[in-house]
């Protein structure tokens, strides 16, 4: 007898295996349908790609012993991803609803799920098409040569280049001061870039218009977006080899150091990592899904995307650190060479006397024969693994590491706009899911009136998000990303999934899901799936939620900024938040997370309320 | 006679390498990195190398200070190291024993630092006048931005595709709300509404009356 919380009236709320078939032939439905298998599996690997594969993972797997850390990413994958995604497959294709309508099937109480998921996938679009605005600015800069980041500009009397760009780099600068004219603090706004409202409202467009007609548009798109980032992640592949120090990237991404393995932060980030590269929890896969046909074999296409998301990822980090071990290996020879000229100069030996490889013999050897002229000298401190190690994470990654990179290689605009491209179509990719996380619960909640067309809901949704996401294309701008980024997209979907699990698991019932699956692919779920569903999966989400609060309660709030004034500059300065912060971090991360339990406990005091009114009327009714 | 004057040309040019030192308030240091510009292509540095340097630096006196008559003795050079790198001061061709100030030598390099550049196949980097900072080259600064143009582009793509779908839409449901009264009208004649029993729930059926009237009648 397996545990399940008493759940009357499930039944009346949900098609019966009969009305399934009955309306599987008839194909009496209303909803959206998906043109072909591809469409589908497209989309949803294109939603579970996203550009945290290209800047998240790589940086994940450097830092936490190379080779070594596929072992807990690939473990938690299937123990942890396969079965989630599965379970949101199956109870879409099942209740035939969007994610709002499934929880609300389950039972009314749970309604708030889908409510948490629509806010979570709200919040995190919101900062992601930011992203995209500035990929878009970057894109639009790459049509001329040489490229706008390659040079400092002058300063007013044209002696000398602009402070902030001689003292930081070109690529620093670039991003920090003529993109975004970041101010040194978070709470000073400082008014609106106008090129990053513009670059906004043109990833809105486009988001709109790829999904002007819900996915019969955005299954189209898909086509490209999902597929042009495999093809130029092989061409970054194939140059990226036949660079000088790709090897040396590759060395220091792949290198296993077995000693990470029993550091539990590593087993965290991994299982966050997992968590967060399938998308699960923001109610998207469980939309898309309902769009399939009844006997659409899920399981296998949770097995597939599995594959094709781990797969994904290790592919996206080889290309990537084959172009950060160029970089690398550029700068330090580049330090290095300075380094000889120094030493050279002063002593006034012909030019090809010192070299990289006898240069710390030649060292020795003139500091021994004249230590007070070495002493006046100034050398660079020339350090391959910080030059690897340095800005590999998030946006650091994609405007000033690889746009660092692309300067250096010979027919840079080209590169550039492949690169972006690429992290274009990745973005819109995911956002399609975001969008259909939001418009689909809007409308089932009745926020959005269903007698609306697809254009008219898509379009109020993109223009109500554009105007909020103004308050990213202030100064401050990239102070705000970071901090979604940080709460938003963390602890909510943690607690959501827990919730999904438990809600599925032990109030829709175990033994009707495996009866439903059964119905929906013709075999009941292994014992695998049973165990990861009911004890695994719980357990290790439950273990890496308590794990994230208990640290992130620990730290400090800090935010790192960009401050010409500060002494750390060029490298960003760690200061503290201002305090009303803290109200703001309970918007984003608490009111999701909470939004489950209110909304039950509110339903709860609601139908009691009306009951009572009842109970009281056909009491004065009959006395 | 002659030998009194060839004293004094001894003298004289003693008096210039004198004057000629390094860390001299008159003059320069040069240092040629030949090797880091051309590689493989370098020519190696000698005397023929050193007198068209020379030449080149009485070129450049003679563009800036006009009227004046620079000469290839005019530009004394010493402290030649390995490392090619010297030091050089100007004397005026008038007066041998007075110098040209650093600060006329400095703009008349300054003015002609291409030609001085380019006839060594070298660049402001690699052949470096100590002190003379190069003027920077101002970057290339487009008319029109092309990033306006192409968020032009693309916005113009966008904007024209949905127009092009709400127009789409907007007729296709024109249409379908036209033929609906006609297809009506003309059913009407040959359909009967017929409410089917089916598993006990009433449906709606439409009976096609066109389709059974020919069955009744056999064919011939």
């Amino acid at each position: 007898m397996r545990l399940v919380l008493p759940n009357p009236g499930l039944e009346d709320r949900i098609f019966s295996h009969e009305d399934l078939e009955r309306m599987e032939k008839e194909e009496a439905e209303d909803r959206p349908k998906w043109d072909n298998k591809a469409q589908y599996i497209l989309t949803c690997v294109g939603f579970c790609i996203g550009i945290g594969n290209v800047w998240r993972f790589p940086y994940l797997c450097q830092s936490h012993g190379g080779g070594a850390f596929l072992i807990p990413y690939l473990i938690l994958l299937v123990l942890e991803g396969m079965p989630l995604l599965l379970l949101e497959f199956a109870i879409g294709q099942r209740l035939r609803k969007g994610s709002v309508g499934v929880w609300k099937a389950i039972n009314p109480y749970l309604t708030g799920i889908g409510i948490a998921s629509m806010l979570v996938s709200l919040l995190i679009g919101l900062y992601y098409n930011t992203l995209l605005a500035w990929i878009l600015w970057y894109f639009f800069n790459s049509f001329q040569d040489p490229l706008p980041w390659a040079q400092c500009p002058l300063n007013e009397n044209r002696t000398e280049f602009v402070s902030e760009c001689q003292r930081s780099t070109t690529v620093d600068y670039y991003f920090y001061r003529v993109t975004l004219n970041s101010t040194p603090s978070i709470a000073d706004s400082g008014g609106l870039q106008w090129q990053i409202v513009l670059c906004l409202f043109a990833a809105w467009t486009v988001i709109f218009i790829c999904y002007i007609r819900g996915i019969s548009t955005s299954g189209k798109a898909v086509y490209v977006t999902a597929i042009l980032p495999y093809i130029v992640l092989a061409i970054f592949l194939i140059r990226g080899l036949t660079l000088k120090g790709s090897v040396t990237g590759l060395k220091y991404l792949f290198t296993p150091d077995v000693d990470e393995l029993m550091n539990p932060q590593t087993w965290l980030d991994a299982g966050a990592q997992v968590f967060y590269a399938f998308s699960i929890a923001w109610g998207g896969l469980i939309s898309f899904s309902s769009y399939n046909p009844v006997h659409n074999n899920c399981m296998q296409d949770a097995v597939i995307l599995s594959i094709i998301t781990g797969f994904t990822s290790i592919y996206a980090a080889t290309a990537t650190y084959t172009i950060i071990g160029f970089r690398a290996t550029e700068k330090y020879e580049k330090c290095m060479s300075e380094n000889i000229m120094t030493l050279v100069n002063a002593f006034h030996l012909p030019e090809d006397s010192i070299t990289a490889s006898n240069y710390d013999a030649a060292l020795n050897h003139l500091n021994s024969s004249s230590p007070d002229i070495i002493l006046g000298l100034h050398f660079e401190n020339c350090d391959m693994q910080k030059l690897l190690s340095e800005g590999v994470e998030g946006t650091g990654l994609a405007f000033i590491v690889f746009t660092e990179a692309i300067i250096k290689m010979p027919g840079s605009p080209a590169w550039s706009i492949l690169f972006f491209i690429m992290l274009l179509c990745l973005g819109i990719s995911t956002l399609f899911g975001n969008i259909e996380g939001v418009v689909v619960p809007l409308k089932d909640l009745n926020v959005l009136p269903k007698k609306w067309p697809q254009e008219a809901l898509t379009g109020v949704t993109c223009a109500v998000a554009f105007v909020i996401t103004l308050l990213f294309a202030q100064h401050s701008g990239i102070y705000w990303v970071t901090l979604f980024d940080d709460f938003a997209g963390s602890v909510p979907l943690l607690t959501i999934g827990l919730f999904e699990m438990i809600a599925v698991v032990y109030i829709y019932g175990i033994d009707r899901f495996n009866e439903d699956i059964k119905f929906m692919i013709g075999y009941k779920p292994s014992i695998f799936w049973q165990l990861s569903w009911r004890f695994i999966g719980p357990v290790i989400i439950l273990v890496i939620l308590v794990a994230y609060l208990v640290t992130e309660v620990q730290k400090e709030l800090t935010y790192l900024v960009w401050d010409p004034n500060s002494d750390d500059f060029p490298s960003l300065a760690s200061v503290p938040y201002p305090s009303w912060i803290s109200a703001v971090i309970f918007l984003l991360a608490g009111v999701p997370s909470l939004t489950v339990p209110l909304y039950a406990l509110c339903r709860l005091v609601i139908v009691t309320c009306k009951k009572k009114k009842k109970m009281s009327e056909t009491i004065c009714q009959l006395s | 006679m002659l030998d009194k004057i060839l004293f004094l040309l001894c003298l004289a040019s003693a008096l210039a390498d004198e004057r000629c030192m390094p860390d001299t308030p008159h003059g320069f240091q040069v240092r040629l990195s030949i090797k880091t510009a051309l590689g493989d292509e370098a020519y190696a540095w000698n005397e023929n190398e050193m007198f068209l340097f020379r030449a080149t630096l009485a070129f450049a006196m003679r563009n800036h200070m006009t009227g004046q008559q620079f000469n290839v003795s005019n530009i004394v050079v010493c402290d030649e190291t390995e490392r090619v790198s010297f030091w050089f001061i100007v004397t005026s061709p008038l007066d041998t024993s007075q110098l040209i100030d650093q600060e006329n030598v400095e703009a008349a390099i300054r003015r002609s630092r291409n030609r001085i550049n380019s006839a060594f196949l070298l660049t402001d980097k690699t052949l470096e006048f100590v002190d003379i900072l190069p003027t920077l080259g101002t970057p290339y600064v487009h008319p029109t931005p092309p990033w306006l143009i192409a968020f032009g582009v693309v916005m113009g793509a966008v904007g024209a595709g949905i127009i092009i779908m709400l127009v789409s839409s907007a007729v296709q449901k024109k249409l379908k709300t036209n033929k609906k009264p006609q297809d009506k009208d003309e059913d009407d004649e040959e359909e009967t509404r017929v409410k089917t029993m089916e598993n006990g729930v009433a449906r709606d059926g439409v009976y096609n009356m066109s389709f059974s009237e020919d069955e009744r009648f056999t064919a011939m």
